[in-house]
């Protein structure tokens, strides 16, 4: 297990809670499911309409980051791999297999959840499950 | 909804949400990865940030939704289906192994743009484009 600081839990548990403040903010005033997949896979939909409220919660979510890491002298995250095949392969599945079911960890696994949804509730086991096989595999079987 | 009101509401949210991943270390692919190595290092952090926001959404959502519509909007924008079938289990289990592949989920993946990692752009596009096919392909 990775030892983790007192600090790692608060910031991990203030974190999140932004993140549940983040999803009532769009739920109370705009209706809307704060999904990420749902928000931005939108835009790839020539006939959405409202589009420009997408763009700007995209903007928050690029500048938020940008901000804390600057203003709190927040270090930097590591870069992710640098295997080119192995990118492009999680990418196109994540693209592909979030719209297929319609959601990510955001919109299944707090807001759905948070909702009842019972589609949201097995799409959330079903994605940590392989989640965990997924790394299985890569880390201990292949060893990447 | 086209107030000036209502895109700072939705501004202030999307940064909320980028803040809340930065914080809590899931913009990091190794933390996240780590969290799905049970039998590695485990890093036990992405269970208290998806805890935590969801003893927020758990509390509020069904008083929210008690209501008969939101502030700016005349309804909630609420999926409809709600059927158990087989697209939704294939593609959760194809975005779990794209998740553990790499680390990155949508958010976090947009959410890391800023710290200018080619990688980043790398499986963003990867993903646009996935997307853009099951659209294409899928009913």
């Amino acid at each position: 297990m990775v030892e983790l600081t007192s600090s790692d839990f608060f910031l991990a548990a203030l974190g999140g809670s932004l993140i549940g403040i983040s999803a009532i903010l769009m739920l109370y005033f705009i209706g809307r499911i704060a999904g990420i997949c749902g928000i931005t896979f939108s835009l790839l939909d020539s006939n959405e309409i409202n589009k420009p409220w997408r763009w700007v919660f995209l903007l928050g979510l690029i500048l938020g980051p940008m901000l804390v890491h600057q203003i709190y002298q927040l270090p930097i995250p590591d870069a992710p791999t640098d295997n080119i095949p192995l990118l492009i392969l999680a990418g196109l599945i994540t693209g592909f297999g979030t719209k297929l079911s319609n959601g990510c960890t955001s919109g299944h696994g707090v807001c759905g959840i948070a909702r009842f949804s019972s589609r949201s509730i097995v799409a959330t086991i079903t994605f940590m499950l392989f989640g965990f096989i997924s790394v299985y595999a890569l880390k201990h079987l292949i060893g990447l | 909804m086209n107030t000036l009101f209502s895109y700072l509401i939705i501004l202030l949210a999307g940064l909320l949400f980028g803040i809340g991943l930065a914080i809590s270390g899931m913009n990091d692919t190794h933390v996240v990865q780590g969290f799905l190595d049970v039998f590695g290092q485990w890093d036990s952090r992405l269970i208290f940030v998806m805890l935590a926001a969801l003893i927020v959404t758990l509390l509020t959502f069904p008083l929210i939704l008690k209501r008969e519509k939101p502030i700016f909007d005349s309804l909630f924008h609420l999926p409809k289906f709600s059927q158990i079938d087989r697209k939704l289990i294939i593609g959760a289990a194809m975005f779990g192994i794209g998740w553990g592949l790499v680390g990155y989920c949508p958010g976090p993946a947009i959410a890391s743009i800023s710290y200018g990692y080619w990688q980043t752009a790398v499986f963003i596009v990867s993903m646009l484009i996935g997307a853009f096919v099951c659209n294409k392909t899928t009913s």
